[in-house]
């Protein structure tokens, strides 16, 4: 459904963000980009959504292509029409409009002259949201400002939705319950996703497959079965070691003791 | 108690006009953060443009009023494209030094066509005096309330109901938020300048039925500054408002205390609210979840 393929992104025309990226988004499936902060995760996403630009930010090199048509250089508002939409990292609600406005503000794009059954759709998922329709989104709670931003997501229908960290700042609990509700989303309305997280187990858990990402280029790809076997990511992301035991960090803090106690 | 009435009546249709002119202003400060230093300017535009329409063309005032609307969406329009697009990604600054520059501008361009002498404007509301529970106003003042009420109305049914509005909210919220839902920025800019364009001139049409038509028209644009002050400089509701407190307590005071205080009163009570409310009587509040 979209394929990237050898893009390179260049930020005020000297940094070298995404050095010769390819990967590939199956219609229907969850798939997840995970890397550590800094490796262009996020900046992937800008360039795919066409949000790049405002931040001086170029796509100079490869190939970006929805359903078979090259969207490299389109403009924001064309990508969100051909059924791209991101969810930005950091939820991004408009925090002096209602909850309902800010639904609103999500289907800005579809034709049709009434939303009121989306907006009773999205209500459907996140029941939390229906009680707090009239109130000013920035008093909401960080769970439910992202339950938001999902849910204004879903009022432009995407056929793509693309969700940035969306586990960031939140309790654990509330966590599995957005990522159950991702899930859905996916089953119910047939929405591909593509996932960005940092937080590896969580998004190996739900992924279909999954890509990983550092300084600008995929390292390694595969299904979270296979993903989860492998030394590197059980070392570096899963906090692993070779045994399957929780890492001990006791040496480290013998060392800084002793040495504490030499001085 | 006459006078009361006279006073309330002509406080509120001022205040009204004000608000209309206010409305633009917060408009544009909202979606783009400009002051818009051009606003009285687009009042005066509005007054000579439907001047020359009932004069000089012989236009009945109600073609008159929807073509000068239509110059007035189309300068927003051209201002947009040809002065502040080029602009974008500049420091808003050098783009608050635009607007004064092109303020000087367009009274430069009205002074050049009209000239500089006051002209009597040929009345398009009956301006008979009628009588309301004892006191006389005249009837275009109570006409020009009616209208700027409805249109004030409308505009806050808009902002707050339909989806354009939203949007426009929306940018002036988070302008990255609104562009990774399809909200074009580009777009929604035009629609504020137009819109500041086109209220402001319907205000200096209201304004020049009832005392003609000068270059110190533009004047009127200057006051707009402590209604949107002392409304919320980001406020629909707050310009409405605070135009009509700036009206009405320029005319008590002008009626009750006499000529010349009714200049400094509505500041002296600006400054006293600022103190209490200081982002003014509706602003938004910085939103900060602890």
């Amino acid at each position: 459904m979209l394929t990237l393929n050898n893009i390179e992104v260049i930020y005020n025309d000297v940094i070298l963000v995404l050095k010769g990226m390819s990967m590939q988004v199956p219609e229907g499936k969850i798939v997840g980009l995970l890397g550590s902060n800094g490796a262009g995760k996020s900046t992937t996403l800008k360039a795919i959504s066409g949000l790049l630009k405002p931040e001086d930010g170029e796509v100079t090199d490869g190939s970006i292509e929805f359903i078979g048509q090259n969207i490299h250089n389109s403009d924001a508002d064309d990508i969100v029409r051909k059924g791209i939409f991101q969810v930005m990292e950091g939820r991004r609600v408009f925090e002096h409009l209602t909850v309902e406005e800010n639904l609103i503000a999500g289907g800005y794009t579809r034709r049709e002259m009434s939303l009121s059954h989306d907006v009773d759709m999205v209500y459907g998922y996140f029941p939390r949201l229906k009680e707090r329709r009239n109130q000013t989104a920035g008093y909401l709670s960080g769970g439910e400002q992202q339950m938001l931003a999902i849910g204004r997501a879903l009022m432009a229908k995407p056929r793509l939705m693309m969700l940035d960290e969306p586990s960031l700042g939140l309790a654990p609990l509330l966590v599995r319950e957005i990522f159950e509700i991702i899930k859905r989303i996916n089953q119910e309305q047939k929405t591909t996703i593509l996932l960005v997280e940092q937080n590896a187990n969580l998004a190996l858990s739900v992924a279909d497959y999954a890509y990983i990402m550092e300084s600008g280029r995929i390292v390694l790809e595969g299904h979270p079965a296979d993903l989860r076997e492998n030394a590197d990511v059980r070392e570096f992301y899963l906090g692993l070691t070779e045994v399957g035991s929780r890492k001990s960090y006791r040496e480290v803090k013998h060392y800084k003791r002793r040495k504490r106690w030499l001085s | 108690m006459e006078l009361f009435i006279q006073l309330t009546l002509t406080g509120l249709t001022s205040g009204a006009i004000l608000a209309l002119a206010a409305l633009g202003f917060v408009l544009i400060y909202k979606s783009s953060d400009v002051i818009n230093f051009a606003q009285g300017e687009f009042l005066l535009i509005g007054a000579y443009v439907i001047f020359a329409m009932l004069t000089q063309a012989g236009l009945h005032w109600t073609f008159g009023l929807v073509l000068t609307i239509a110059v007035a969406v189309g300068l927003g329009v051209m201002v947009e494209r040809l002065v502040l697009r080029p602009m974008i990604g500049e420091p808003i600054i050098s783009v608050i030094m635009v607007t004064i520059g092109l303020s000087s501008l367009l009274k430069a361009i009205v002074s050049t066509i009209w000239g500089n002498t006051p002209q009597a404007f040929p009345p398009f509301i009956p301006s008979e005096p009628v009588n309301i529970l004892g006191a006389t106003v005249g009837q275009d003042r109570l006409w020009a309330l009616v209208i700027a009420a409805v249109l004030l109305g409308g505009f806050n049914l808009f902002f707050r109901r339909s989806r354009e509005g939203i949007a426009m909210r929306a940018v002036a919220d988070d302008q990255q938020a609104a562009l990774s839902m399809g909200i074009s920025v580009k777009r929604i800019f035009a629609w504020a300048w137009s819109i500041a364009a086109a209220t402001a001139a319907i205000g200096g049409a209201l304004v020049a039925n009832i005392v003609g038509v000068g270059p110190e028209l533009s004047h009127f644009g200057l006051r707009v500054f402590p209604v949107v002050i002392l409304g919320g400089l980001d406020s629909i509701p707050g310009a409405i408002v605070g135009g009509l407190i700036i009206g009405l307590l320029e005319q008590y005071t002008g009626g009750y205390l006499g000529q010349g205080l009714n200049q400094v009163l509505p500041f002296v009570v600006l400054i006293v609210i600022l103190m209490f409310r200081p982002y003014g009587l509706f602003g938004q509040e910085i939103i900060e979840r602890v």
